[in-house]
């Protein structure tokens, strides 16, 4: 343990009015701290520069999963665990489900939130590429009040995002449109569990004659940000989906991302294997194959 | 009470410890007025020592005991073999986790800001960071070429082959890269030193006596005046072989100098950066064979990146070298090794010990052979094994029934292997991912090297209760490998009485004799032996006082006991090793007997490339060997499923990843380990032939299953691909290259 | 909260004991066990949620010890391993460990153990697949994990068998 304990605050307020006050009050001075599966790592090692935070785990009016007609709402603190035992979550939206079965071990599902995952802003995280293409939205709740962004547009760089010192992400909002698209998603990790992903392919698609009539394409780990490949997008929509056309949209999609050499991987072998598992996806939807791996 | 305990699978001696979570490993354990240690690391690899300060001044540095290189009261070295590597550096550093200055507290967490905060300032000097540059003396670190040690094994005339007509000549190049043990329980020391007690440490290690050796040089002191105690160890795998006497070292200075006892506990980014790994290696190939697939000559060129110092690198290198010629006849070998310099920390002891190196070059290499002659590496592979009556590499005269061809029909009957060959090859035309066999066929000298069970002189006591309990009097450690659970049965059968009675002694150099280091596949074999005959001396003894009849029963033997103790005083025996009849070593030529006995062996792995990805899974492993008698079924398949699984995170999965020296993947997190959902089904075959000076016919076991993996899986991946790849680790961005390269 | 220190109070129960702390928010609840409450059965082997030595289970959920803040365990029912075993009856998962050699070193063990208690509760039986899942977040070196996964299959029996 490489931290000094005396100099971390941690407190927990009693609702969620009183962790937004206590965020408010101090602007910048206090974080939020859920269920600690990454900021207890950094903690650990020595590199948490923070040292003041709320302890949000155990707010009630960020939990829960509530399902209406047009959509489908989760608290900012539903774990991966939750999220795999939804029904609604399994039948309409399993790449965020299959997402959630490929982080981590079972301990850290246990604990690992969605919110957390969303706002710890890591590029490699697992559950953003599945959101990116459900048109996911979120609320953002301050002391001065509540707003609405729309997911892809809510990281802006390399761990920058459009949250504010004094807002907590409430819950995230997923548009029930899924019916009819084929789903693909596709972790590739340094290892079959317990691995930080290298490439991270969500994909969803509607094709009607041989001819893509809507796609959405994300990928985790290739760019600074969790990325919508708008670019690909709308190279392969409305086209007939024949083999020129995949090529060519492997090609788009190097275009489009930018990953880098670290110690997990290599950019060459992310720039491939993106392409790959695009590759892959627009052929298994082209043949009509089953899309699980 | 039962003479069928060997070979029965009894419950772990301290199984029920270990599941309740009661066992008491090092961090479990600790002292009133406990202070605890941390060490500062070289800021560079290479240089000269300028400046040490101390920033901070919120930190209440009076506080603090503060050790450096001019603390330290006897040599300043870590006694092993040629004794290079300072405790602490003085003047020089030579890698760039190389200690420097000791701290200690009774806060752990100020004691850590305050390493933190200690500012050594170094004058570089150029350092060399890979075998190829030491080598090539791009620069000279070490001695007069950076050659720490060197072998020269010489069988026949291999220079006379390589001009005879008709023979064809093969050549190869194979690397191998660093491992780390990542032992699942980190390293740490607890020790009380002073000059009236002198020192005592407790710790996690392999070898007390090692750690006792290093700490009289340290301290100066009598050998009665040093104590040291192995913990529960949560795993070793060699990485706890010869750094435990750093830690042991680094507690006890600071202990001598605060006055109180000292726990230095390492975390595992610390663990995994400054303790040793596996040698990385070179190996170049020549072979000669005849058109019809036997082997004429064979050139061998084996070499090791040691590190900054020489620690244990020329016994790796010597084990190394002896394998690298295989379990296969033949007439002309000549093998050169080197063990050079770089200024990354010293790499060591880990399972195997320079053989899996080597091993993996030449079962790369015959398939090469193989493919050239035209032959399939099976059947290359049958005409070339070594029998009974043949010599090794080194001139040993193999006095084993072995037979390899059985052990790879078998392997072959389970894996289904022809079928399969052919399965594979018409399912990859129409597939996309790839599917492949392959196997591997190897030999692993139990013991010490040539003459050094001799020097080593292992003793064993025994020690009897008048309540008729035995209790096992050894320096061998238990590290999860079942030490105390084969002793016990082997003592418990000898003597005839319940496994119950025996106990084993924990090993703490004031109670139990020096029998050896826990390493080289050895305590089972060379230990377990001694087990067996201080036991037959004990009986004997009760029978030699006319106490015990020939035949007894257990209340028999335990009243002999007790009246034994009450006429004489306490029941002890010792034995001491002897080599069998026969063994001859001949140091100075490396020509001999370099292994009282081989364990033989048989690999084959399955294997699906997936070219989406250039991920490679095993699907399938099978194990087949002859280790002489089981002892412990359920042990030894246990040694060799869990060194399969690391050797398949040393063939797929893990690769150190450096910067000027030092890893920089060292976390769990990026330094990959096979889990779970990784390993494949591994099965495991025992031959038994029993081995006539092994403890009720047993042979050493532990390394031989990281030797055959690596190679096994690379062939299955050639299998698969057609990809004749020579090195490992072989991840996903590498396959990726060669794939790619074969499409241009 | 005290400012003279930075500690706070906690009331939680382990092992069915009630324990009042007095400790810092961010002190990992590992340490917290080890140095705290001297039960020393829950290992550190990485300190970063990788190798789950740490496991424990919190109100019956499995998490890793080294992840969570002391303070965030207000409330909560902890149970370690020492808390496993009730009295001198071993559980069946533990009796399965000795039985198939699924401890060798130990050091995993009391995490392992934890995990396979926890997923035989929630999927009393599970296939290959599940057990490999439940259990991917404990490292083994030394077992290659095949008597791990034979000792829970066997712990499925002596389960079946006392039912």
């Amino acid at each position: 343990m490489r931290a000094y304990l005396p100099d971390y605050e941690l407190k927990t307020p009693r609702n969620l009015n009183e962790a937004l006050a206590v965020l408010a009050g101090e602007p910048g001075v206090w974080r939020p701290f859920a269920g600690g599966t990454d900021l207890m790592v950094l903690f650990e090692a020595g590199r948490l520069a923070h040292t003041k935070f709320v302890n949000i785990w155990n707010l009630p009016e960020l939990r829960g999963i509530e399902v209406a007609p047009a959509h489908i709402t989760l608290g900012a603190l539903t774990t991966y665990t939750d999220v795999q035992a939804h029904d609604v979550l399994q039948s309409e939206f399993p790449l965020l489900c299959q997402a959630a079965s490929e982080t981590g071990g079972l301990a850290i599902q246990n604990r690992g939130t969605l919110g957390g995952n969303i706002v710890n802003a890591s590029p490699a995280a697992d559950s953003p590429p599945a959101l990116l293409i459900y048109d996911a939205e979120l609320e953002l709740v301050s002391a001065s009040g509540t707003r609405r962004v729309s997911y892809k547009d809510f990281h802006t760089g390399y761990k920058k995002m459009l949250l504010r010192s004094d807002e907590l992400l409430r819950s995230i909002r997923l548009p029930r449109t899924t019916t009819g698209l084929q789903q693909y998603y596709r972790k590739v990790g340094t290892r079959k569990a317990q691995a930080i992903s290298k490439v991270c392919f969500a994909g969803a698609a509607r094709v009607e004659q041989g001819e893509v009539r809507d796609i959405r394409l994300a990928l985790g780990s290739v760019a600074p940000v969790p990325l919508r490949c708008l670019k690909t997008e709308e190279f392969l929509l409305s086209r007939k989906l024949d083999e020129d056309a995949i090529s060519a949209a492997g090609d788009e999609l190097a275009k489009e991302i930018v990953p880098i050499d670290d110690v997990r991987s290599t950019a060459r072998y992310r720039l491939r294997v993106a392409a790959n598992v695009l590759q892959d996806f627009l052929l298994k939807l082209k043949n009509g194959e089953s899309l699980t791996i | 009470m039962t003479d069928t305990l060997v070979g029965k699978p009894v419950p772990r001696k301290e199984g029920r410890r270990k599941v309740t979570g009661q066992s008491r490993y090092i961090d479990d354990m600790s002292f009133p007025d406990m202070l605890y240690g941390a060490t500062v690391r070289s800021p560079a690899p290479r240089g000269r020592i300028r400046n040490i300060s101390f920033t901070d001044d919120s930190i209440p540095w009076g506080e603090f005991t503060i050790v450096t290189a001019r603390d330290v009261p006897g040599a300043n070295y870590v006694a092993l073999i040629l004794n290079d590597q300072p405790y602490l550096a003085g003047e020089f550093v030579n890698h760039p986790e190389e200690p420097i200055l000791l701290l200690a507290h009774r806060d752990k967490y100020l004691l850590e800001k305050a390493r933190r905060s200690v500012r050594v300032e170094v004058e570089p000097l150029p350092a060399l960071f890979s075998l190829d540059d030491s080598l090539n003396k791009k620069e000279i670190i070490w001695g007069e070429d950076n050659v720490f040690k060197t072998f020269h094994v010489e069988k026949g005339n291999v220079d006379e082959v390589w001009a005879k007509a008709d023979v064809v000549i093969v050549e190869g190049e194979y690397r191998t890269g660093a491992q780390e043990q990542l032992y699942i329980e980190n390293n740490g020391a607890i020790a009380i030193a002073n000059a009236q007690e002198g020192v005592t440490v407790w710790g996690s290690m392999q070898c007390p006596y090692y750690v006792h050796k290093a700490l009289l040089k340290l301290f100066n002191l009598p050998d009665e005046k040093v104590r040291v105690i192995q913990m529960e160890t949560g795993g070793g795998f060699g990485g706890k072989e010869e750094y435990p006497s750093m830690i042991a070292g680094h507690a006890a200075l600071l202990a001598w100098k605060s006055g109180k006892p000292v726990k230095i506990i390492y975390d595992r980014a610390e663990d995994m950066s400054a303790t040793t790994k596996r040698h990385p290696s070179l190996t170049k190939h020549r072979t000669a064979v005849t058109r019809d697939g036997k082997l004429l000559g064979m050139e061998i060129d084996f070499v090791v990146d040691g590190g900054a110092y020489a620690t244990l690198s020329s016994v790796v290198l010597s084990r190394g070298t002896i394998h690298a010629a295989g379990p296969y006849n033949c007439p002309n070998v000549r093998i050169r090794s080197r063990a050079v310099a770089t200024n990354v920390p010293p790499h060591g002891a880990f399972r195997g010990f320079g053989a899996p190196q080597s091993i993996f070059a030449l079962e790369r290499h015959l398939n090469k052979v193989a493919a050239t002659l035209g032959l399939s590496a099976e059947e290359f592979r049958r005409r070339n094994f070594i029998r009974e009556g043949e010599t090794t590499a080194t001139g040993q005269v193999i006095r084993e029934k072995v037979d390899l061809g059985k052990l790879l029909d078998r392997a072959f009957e389970l894996t289904d292997y022809h079928a399969k060959l052919e399965r594979f090859a018409a399912g990859n035309v129409v597939s996309r991912k790839k599917k492949g066999i392959g196997f591997a066929t190897f030999m692993h000298g139990a013991g010490f090297t040539g003459s050094g069970e001799k020097y080593l002189e292992s003793v064993v006591g025994l020690e009897a209760t008048a309540e008729g309990r035995v209790r096992v009097l050894a320096a061998s450690t238990e590290i999860g490998q079942g030490t105390n659970t084969v002793f016990s049965q082997i003592a418990a059968e000898t003597l005839g009485i319940d496994y119950e009675l025996i106990e084993v002694s924990q090993p703490d150099t004031a109670h139990v004799p020096n029998s050896g280091p826990t390493v080289a596949s050895r305590t089972s074999m060379i230990v377990g032996k001694l087990v067996e005959s201080a036991a037959l001396a004990l009986k004997q003894t009760l029978v030699g006082h006319s106490l015990l009849s020939e035949e007894y029963t257990q209340e028999d033997f335990r009243k002999a006991c007790a009246q034994y103790i009450e006429e004489h005083g306490p029941l002890k025996t010792f034995s001491k090793y002897q080599a069998p009849p026969g063994i001859e070593w001949d140091d100075e030529k490396y020509r001999g007997d370099a292994y009282g006995a081989f364990a033989w062996a048989v690999y084959v792995a399955e294997v699906t490339v997936d070219p989406l990805t250039y991920e490679t899974r095993v699907d399938d492993f099978v194990a087949v060997q002859e280790v002489g008698r089981v002892i412990h079924p359920v042990l030894a398949a246990g040694q060799i499923e869990g060194g399969v699984a690391q050797a398949i995170g040393y063939a797929l999965y893990e690769q150190v990843v450096w910067q000027d020296g030092r890893m920089i993947n060292n976390q769990m997190t990026n330094y990959i380990m096979p889990t779970a959902a990784d390993i494949p089904p591994i099965r495991v075959f025992f031959a038994e032939q029993p081995y006539a000076y092994g403890p009720k016919g047993a042979k050493g076991i532990g390394e031989l299953p990281m030797d055959g993996p690596a190679p096994a899986i690379l062939n299955a991946i050639e299998n698969a691909t057609a990809l004749s790849i020579n090195y490992i680790p072989l991840l996903p961005e590498s396959l990726m290259q060669e794939m790619e390269v074969e499409h241009v | 909260m005290s400012e003279a220190t930075g500690k706070v109070g906690v009331r939680c129960s382990v092992n069915g004991e009630e324990q009042r702390l007095q400790v810092y928010p961010m002190a990992r609840l590992l340490d917290v066990l080890r140095e705290e409450l001297h039960l020393t059965g829950t290992k550190e082997g990485c300190g970063e949620g990788e190798c789950g030595a740490c496991s424990v289970l919190i109100d019956g959920v499995l998490v890793n010890s080294c992840l969570v803040p002391v303070l965030q365990i207000e409330g909560a029912e902890i149970k370690t391993i020492e808390g496993i075993a009730t009295d001198e009856q071993l559980h069946a998962v533990q009796e399965a460990f000795i039985a198939c050699g699924g401890a060798q070193c130990g050091i995993c063990t009391p995490g392992m153990v934890i995990a396979a208690v926890n997923l035989l509760e929630r999927v009393p039986e599970p296939d290959e697949a599940a057990i490999r899942n439940g259990l991917a977040g404990n490292l083994c070196r030394c077992t290659g994990y095949i008597k791990i996964f034979e000792a829970v299959v066997r712990a499925c029996q002596l389960n079946g068998e006392k039912a």
